[in-house]
């Protein structure tokens, strides 16, 4: 009996056990929630985008490089005119240039944090980029709009919307995440390499610049990925000073668009299962997607680096 | 040039950058301050805006700024603390926690106009909640989701493995391990990522567009039952917040003193996000004072 007792308690789950399968599939399923949310983004958002393509019949290719956006119509030939070139030269026009501009101030400021002053930059740059960060996008975008649109209409003429506007802003916005990656990659880089070059009778700068800057180039150059990435994203503040003009930029300050400002612009003017509005989605698809490649180059890069060591 | 010439003229220029990029913070701040503050009276703070005429306030959308923090806040602290614990206590090494975490990551990197677009599809449309702070508030946890749990997951793995070992000695499950003795010590982190997670979608606005509407209906703010269609607290209700507000007033409105109203608004954003920031790092010391008697975190 007492037997019976002790073997029916030691085979019986415990208190504990269950606490812990309770925890386990809880936190479980939060994870699995987030799963699905992923998935789900991915499965609307491609079924919406891909309609363009097998439920309308445009032709990717004709999308990806027609220069006339306007789906409401049809071209000579029958074709709907979804050309999303403008927009795509517009998203990578200033992402590029955005990403060019901010690279220099980020590297100069990641290395004056690492290797001139750890003990002013602590203090003084962390918290600045800290804040820089934490700015919404619209307020950037009120900025541009009474600011840096205004200035680029003085100094360069034209209306002052343009890439060069939203190259500006996006310069700003992107160079905390940037910089705070780069002091990253700089912080990677083992003191004795410094030590090592120093002793050899290097000056601080010369170190820098054949030591520690050639250590980190592949976590600097991620930085910069990253930085493109968020660029390419910025919906608002870029809509806000660019000008939305469905038209191939011809020079850097006429009116441009880029594929989140035609989103947020279009996506409430037209109607659900239209092509008008299923063209949308190709450009939110697209948007999808460039994160993605982002990433791929991103983990290239790292994967090289670490081949280095 | 000599080397040592070289060297002092990049250290210069080092400077110089780094003093550029404080100028530019600077200038920000003042300029938003210095072209917002004057607007910012009680009457802009609570009053009512207007869609034509000059001299409105902008007081629903601030309320619906808070409201729809909160609620966005409260679904998604539980689920990214869940996740987080998952991802750093329970998820075994193999590729499917590869998997989960690369997933998590592409998360965090789409931009948030794809995200406002899933929800306007999902949660306004499938879902038939339209254009409400439900469906707004189911954005924004989307879109913040990815952090929260990265930042949870940071905290929980810096807690050292001898306090688990500690908790497992004692005969505790893993399960009231983490509960007791990891999550309390992660707490600082934890509490810092939350209220920096709350400044970021306190600003957000392009998750918010399609989701959250960019109209708000008038307010009455002497009814609070939920179900109340003019009710301040009706989650499906649509709802314009501040963010949005200068989005929309800047882009397609049509009010004389856009820039005026906007200025104000900027002014009261930064405010808020200068406050969470703070918020964040004096609740995080203190919270790490008073769990580990040290004066400074480390």
């Amino acid at each position: 009996m007492k037997n019976d007792e002790i073997r029916a308690s030691l085979l019986k789950r415990s208190r504990a056990t269950k606490n812990e399968r309770f925890g386990k599939i809880l936190t479980g399923l939060c994870i699995a929630i987030i799963l699905t949310v992923v998935l789900a983004i991915f499965y609307f958002v491609a079924s919406k985008g891909l309609a363009t393509f097998f439920k309308d019949k445009v032709n990717l290719w004709k999308f990806l490089t027609g220069t006339v956006w306007n789906p409401g119509t049809t071209d000579a030939q029958g074709n709907p005119q979804v050309g999303a070139l403008p927009m795509i030269v517009g998203s990578f026009g200033v992402t590029f240039l955005a990403a060019i501009v901010a690279t220099p101030f980020a590297i100069g400021a990641a290395v004056f944090m690492t290797e001139i002053s750890p003990k002013v930059g602590k203090k003084v740059l962390q918290p600045v980029i800290e804040l820089l960060v934490g700015i919404p996008s619209v307020v950037y975008g009120f900025i541009g709009l009474s600011v840096v649109v205004p200035f680029v209409r003085r100094t360069f003429g034209g209306s002052g919307f343009g890439i060069l506007s939203g190259t500006f802003v996006l310069f700003v916005m992107i160079l905390p995440t940037v910089t705070s990656m780069t002091i990253d990659a700089l912080n990677a880089v083992p003191r004795n390499y410094r030590e090592a070059s120093l002793a050899l009778g290097a000056t601080r700068w010369q170190t820098i610049y054949k030591v520690v800057l050639r250590a980190s180039t592949s976590g600097i150059i991620t930085a910069v990925v990253f930085g493109m990435s968020r660029a390419f994203g910025e919906a608002l503040a870029v809509q806000m000073v660019i000008g939305n003009a469905m038209l191939l930029p011809s020079n850097l300050i006429s009116p441009a668009s880029t594929l989140t400002s035609v989103l947020t612009m279009g996506m409430g003017n037209s109607v659900m299962g239209t092509l008008s509005n299923n063209a949308l989605w190709s450009l939110a698809l697209l948007l999808l997607i460039m994160p993605l490649v982002f990433n791929l180059i991103i983990r290239r890069i790292a994967k090289k680096g670490a081949m280095h060591r | 040039m000599t080397p040592r010439k070289w060297d002092k003229v990049a250290t210069t220029m080092l400077y110089l950058i780094s003093g550029f990029i404080i100028v530019v913070l600077a200038f920000l701040l003042l300029y938003i301050l210095i072209s917002g503050l004057p607007h910012v009276t009680w009457k802009f703070i609570t009053g009512r805006s207007s869609s034509f005429a000059a001299g409105g306030g902008i007081g629903i959308q601030l309320f619906n700024s808070l409201y729809l923090l909160i609620l966005s806040m409260l679904i998604s602290i539980p689920l990214s603390l869940g996740a987080g614990i998952y991802l750093s206590e329970y998820a075994p090494k193999n590729w499917l926690t590869d998997l989960i975490r690369n997933m998590i990551e592409i998360l965090s990197s789409l931009p948030s106009v794809v995200v406002g677009l899933f929800g306007f599809l999902v949660f306004s449309i499938n879902m038939k909640l339209g254009f409400s702070i439900l469906s707004g508030a189911l954005a924004l946890t989307v879109f913040n989701l990815p952090l929260l749990t990265r930042k949870v997951e940071d905290s929980l793995q810096a807690v050292h493995y001898t306090q688990r070992e500690a908790g497992y000695a004692l005969g505790l499950s893993r399960w009231e391990t983490v509960t007791h003795v990891v999550v309390p010590a992660a707490l600082p982190g934890i509490l810092t990522g939350m209220i920096l997670g709350a400044g970021r979608v306190f600003g957000e606005a392009a998750a918010l567009i399609y989701t959250a509407g960019q109209s708000s209906p008038p307010l009455d703010f002497s009814n609070w039952n939920p179900t109340y269609i003019a009710s301040p607290l009706n989650p499906l209700r649509s709802a314009e917040t501040l963010a949005v507000h200068i989005w929309k007033i800047n882009s397609e409105g049509i009010i004389p003193d856009a820039s005026a109203v906007s200025a104000g608004s900027s002014a009261i954003l930064i405010l808020f996000v200068l406050l969470f920031n703070f918020a964040a790092r004096y609740f995080g010391n203190k919270l790490y004072r008073h769990l580990t008697g040290a004066r400074e975190r480390g």
